[in-house]
């Protein structure tokens, strides 16, 4: 019988590799109306004017607009100001205006035409650089830290470095584009769709059209990926659905197309980070002073949390006692910017990285010693004053990243080849590059204490084990790894347990698919509440404490000292039967060690932290200074691998996405117009592009995780691109100051370092 | 137009524009699901089928181009696989999904038609070929590792 550590085949697999797994869009109901959205073709502007033409739509066609909300205009996430439909002005190009439903998607298409909108421009701030021009108006959120002396940590400085380093959008590409369908009956509103987040949707319904909780439902279908894409836009999308059902009484299904799904959906965010480090003789860092800016576009959504994340992330796995921290998120008119794998994370651990190669420059140190010289160890004190726990390995992660890969030998090898003035210029460039870095996961600061997210399990008439949790599988695993940590709690055997699906009429509010926050949270969660099941059974069936005392489960038995009793399905379903304990719902509590002061920052802002170490050798064409990358070890620490190979396969996918952001994913705005809107034009990687991702799991229990495991979903997307500039810098000494690294930007810094070497 | 299609062994009469995409023709009138839309304009691969054993994408395949012709989806490898409790298609998908192969599943039926297709006129390829028949099929979960190991050659016992 599989358990933990086995990598059993995942439940929904044979039915995706068959095709018969079944996405929103595979699913449609008899009379369903398909559902279309007039967007802004401005970054800014008043709407004067919208009018429906229904002669020139076709028939049976309806057509909404915010004059039609049954309720406030606002997607309800951390708060409500962000407009179901633009109500009077657009902010970004791309904003919904209003929405049409007919009998087909050509039909849906067709009475986009009968909408007529009138627009005066207004004046638009287009990327960051207008936006910090504008000053503090244009803040959308802004926080800070501090810590130590900075004043005193730059004085005691041997050295003090200047970097500034920047990222670009980057668009999550699930491959199954954002879709919902919902429809009112006598019980009320459902929502069916692509989703992370079922009580967000069903939160974002019930305030949209004031109905009571009881009165919305919310069901995910089968999730063709994610990446935080699915956070929040879903409950735009439900809303723009559920209107468009109400006003036609028939069900109504919207699926974007995939220009439409880059136009009107969230990126990850755009980032300056400004860094000044002091630095001592020996390469010991004494100050860190940092200010990081991200482009929010045009709305809030979840900017502030991402922002916060990145604030706690920006200083990286180093001990530093004297560190200032600043934060804001710009206001832009471009569509809002959100929840994406890493959430602030990856672009404030690209500046730290890059920081630290600069810093090694500086002194002659090696990018190896200079970590190795600074790394974070258990019982540290991050900035924030939490101290690290016993399974902290940044250490541990880099020794064996570097010791596999002859890290150094290597570098300096390609070091000497570029220097070597002998050397023949028309020969392709190899570099190689290495990060550190770590994930804190799980919600920040006091994130879960607020949400107290419960599980529940209970006893089915046949004395199966039924699960309900609200968590949907993007593709990550959770229907493969939460059955595994049941039936190793309970000692069952994955045939005595059933998942119940995403359902709001059915699971409770085990909160949010996101922030690595699956297996480490609620399956921690669900361990518990297994062993709890397990030994309320148990005490119902042989109520002689002596002979319970004596009684274990395993294998799906139960079993004393002279050996096998009985089936623990058997005891489960008399159990049951008789009106014995039956159901237990467990609430989260967070450890009580961690406590965390949002307004200081002070204290365990994460209950711990997941490590990595990449490195990765490139190979850079001469002259058109294109790179591909050759080869990535990426060594993670993840506490334990519930699921090897499906745990693996988050930091090969995951280090493919940086790799993509680190290279070739770039947008191109004009006007605050997308230009990369098609998959034609926004480049992701593909097989050919991808090198080889070695994975190496280590595991260092974490007591708080189900059998020791921390979350891991994230924890790839912050090393990936910080080594490639390394190994683009060891390649052809250029910096490497802003990624997407493309070969139009590479060209244009190496003539800048030959009008002046200081130059990045 | 009318035509007569060969889909999945089955003679299949289907009704549509000319210019009809093969796509729909076998989302909405022949209920086939399987076959997914990524980007609807040939980039992304997740809506391969085979039309007479070659991929194509059927997002660019408008119905008159069918008619006639043999198509075969990823219910059909399906079906084979299912067909009894061991042959070469049902190894073949339970490889693809124990090497970590599948995660959202989204970008799956158009890797496993292009795979198949592979494997039939080359059931050992290299590596090189693998990545050269795959570079048309995008993947954003897996990193295209598991995919590479589920057509790799198996190692020895």
């Amino acid at each position: 019988m599989p358990g933990i550590g086995d990598s059993p085949p995942r439940p929904d697999g044979f039915a995706k590799v068959a095709g018969t797994a079944r996405y929103v869009d595979d699913i449609t109901l008899p009379g369903m109306l398909h559902g279309a959205t007039v967007r802004s073709p401005h970054p800014h502007a008043r709407i004067v004017e919208i009018r429906w033409h229904p002669e020139r739509a076709p028939a049976g066609a309806v057509c909404v607009t915010a004059a039609d909300l049954p309720g406030p205009n606002g997607v309800q996430l951390l708060d409500d100001s962000w407009p179901i439909l633009a109500d009077g002005v657009v902010r970004h190009v791309g904003e919904p205006v209003a929405l049409v439903a007919a009998a087909s998607p050509l039909a849906a298409r067709q009475a986009l035409a009968a909408v007529e909108v009138v627009y005066e421009p207004l004046p638009a701030v287009l990327d960051m650089n207008a936006a910090i021009a504008a000053g503090s108006l244009s803040a959308l959120h802004e926080i800070g830290m501090d810590c130590g002396d900075l004043e005193a940590g730059l004085a005691a400085a041997h050295l003090v470095v200047e970097g500034e380093w920047r990222t670009g959008h980057q668009e999550h590409i699930y491959l199954e584009c954002q879709g919902m369908s919902a429809w009112f009956d006598e019980e009320g509103l459902t929502a069916l769709g692509s989703m992370q987040c079922p009580y967000y949707v069903h939160k974002a319904l019930v305030h949209a059209f004031d109905l009571p909780a009881g009165q919305v439902r919310v069901r995910a279908s089968a999730v063709g990926g994610g990446f935080g894409g699915k956070e929040d836009f879903p409950s735009a999308l439900a809303i723009h659905a559920a209107l468009l059902a109400g006003a036609s009484g028939h069900p109504v299904k919207m699926i974007y197309g995939r220009q439409e799904d880059i136009v009107g959906t969230s990126k990850r965010h755009p980032s300056i980070v400004r860094h000044r480090t002091g630095v001592d003789r020996d390469g010991r860092l004494t100050a860190l002073d940092i200010e990081i800016l991200f482009d929010g576009g045009a709305y809030t959504t979840l900017s502030p949390v991402v922002l916060s994340r990145a604030l706690l992330h920006s200083f990286g796995p180093y001990r530093c006692a004297n560190v200032r921290i600043r934060g804001r998120v710009l206001r832009t008119n471009t569509a809002p910017n959100s929840a994406f794998r890493g959430f602030g994370a990856p672009q404030v651990e690209f500046a730290m990285e890059r920081q630290m190669d600069r810093v090694g420059r500086a002194l002659g140190l090696d990018p190896l010693e200079i970590r190795l010289r600074n790394v974070v160890e258990a019982g540290d004190r991050l900035p924030t004053g939490q101290i690290l726990d016993d399974t902290t390995s940044a250490r541990l992660c880099l020794e064996d990243a570097a010791s596999r890969t002859r890290f150094r030998e290597r570098w300096l090898e390609l070091e000497q080849a570029r220097t070597d003035p002998e050397a023949d210029p028309e020969a392709r460039k190899r570099g190689i590059g290495l990060s550190l870095y770590f994930h804190g996961a799980g919600f920040t600061g006091n994130g879960e204490r607020r949400m107290k997210s419960p599980v529940t399990l209970r006893l089915l008439a046949d004395g199966r084990i039924e699960a309900l949790t609200a968590m949907t599988d993007m593709g990550q695993g959770c229907a493969a790894v939460f059955p595994q940590i049941v039936a190793a709690a309970a000692g069952i055997g994955a045939e005595d347990l059933v998942f119940a699906e995403p359902d709001t009429n059915a699971v409770p509010d085990s909160g949010p698919t996101v922030a690595s926050r699956t297996t480490m949270i609620v399956g921690g969660l669900l361990a518990r509440a297994a062993a709890e099941l397990r030994d309320q059974v148990l005490g119902w069936r042989y109520p002689a404490s002596p002979v319970r005392a004596g009684l274990s489960v395993a294998d799906g038995w139960i079993a004393g000292p002279d050996g096998p009793v009985e089936r623990f399905r058997d005891a489960a379903r008399a159990c049951r039967a008789a009106g014995g304990p039956s159901e237990v719902t467990l609430l989260h509590e967070p450890p009580e060690d961690q406590v965390f002061d949002e307004s200081t920052y002070r204290g365990a802002a994460y209950p711990t932290y997941a490590w990595g170490a990449d490195v990765v050798e490139v190979e850079v064409d001469p002259d058109t200074l294109a790179v591909r990358p050759l080869h990535v070890t990426a060594v993670c620490e993840v506490g334990r691998a519930i699921h090897p190979t499906l745990c693996a396969g988050q930091i090969q996918g995951g280090t493919l996405q940086a790799l993509g952001w680190a290279l070739m994913e770039e947008m191109k705005l004009d006007n605050g117009r997308y230009l990369n809107d098609r998959l034609a034009t926004y480049i992701i990687p593909t097989v050919r592009d991808t090198p080889r991702i070695d994975v190496h799991l280590l595991e260092r229990p974490w007591k708080d995780g189900p059998f020791g495991a921390k979350g891991v979903g994230e924890l790839p997307m912050d090393g990936g691109a910080p080594a490639v500039a390394q190994a683009i810098e060891n390649a052809t000494g250029i910096g490497v100051p802003e990624i997407p690294a493309t070969p139009e930007r590479l060209l244009a810094w190496r003539g800048l370092r030959k009008e002046s070497p200081e130059k990045p | 137009m009318k035509a007569e299609l060969t889909v999945n062994g089955q003679t299949e009469e289907v009704e549509g524009a000319p210019m009809e995409r093969l796509l729909d023709v076998l989302r909405q009138q022949l209920g086939l699901t399987g076959t997914k839309e990524g980007c609807g304009e040939g980039e992304c691969g997740a809506c391969t089928v085979l039309l007479d054993g070659q991929p194509v994408l059927s997002c660019l395949v408008p119905l008159t181009q069918c008619a006639g012709r043999r198509i075969e989806t990823v219910e059909g490898i399906a079906e084979m696989a299912s067909a009894s409790a061991d042959n070469p298609a049902r190894r073949f998908l339970d490889r693809f999904v124990a090497t970590g192969g599948v995660q959202c599943g989204a970008c799956t039926p158009g890797f496993v038609v292009t795979a198949w297709a592979l494997l039939q006129n080359d059931p050992a390829p290299s590596e090189d070929r693998v990545r050269e028949a795959l570079a048309g099929n995008l993947c954003r979960c897996t990193g295209y590792e598991g995919i590479l190991r589920a057509l790799a050659p198996e190692p020895e016992p």
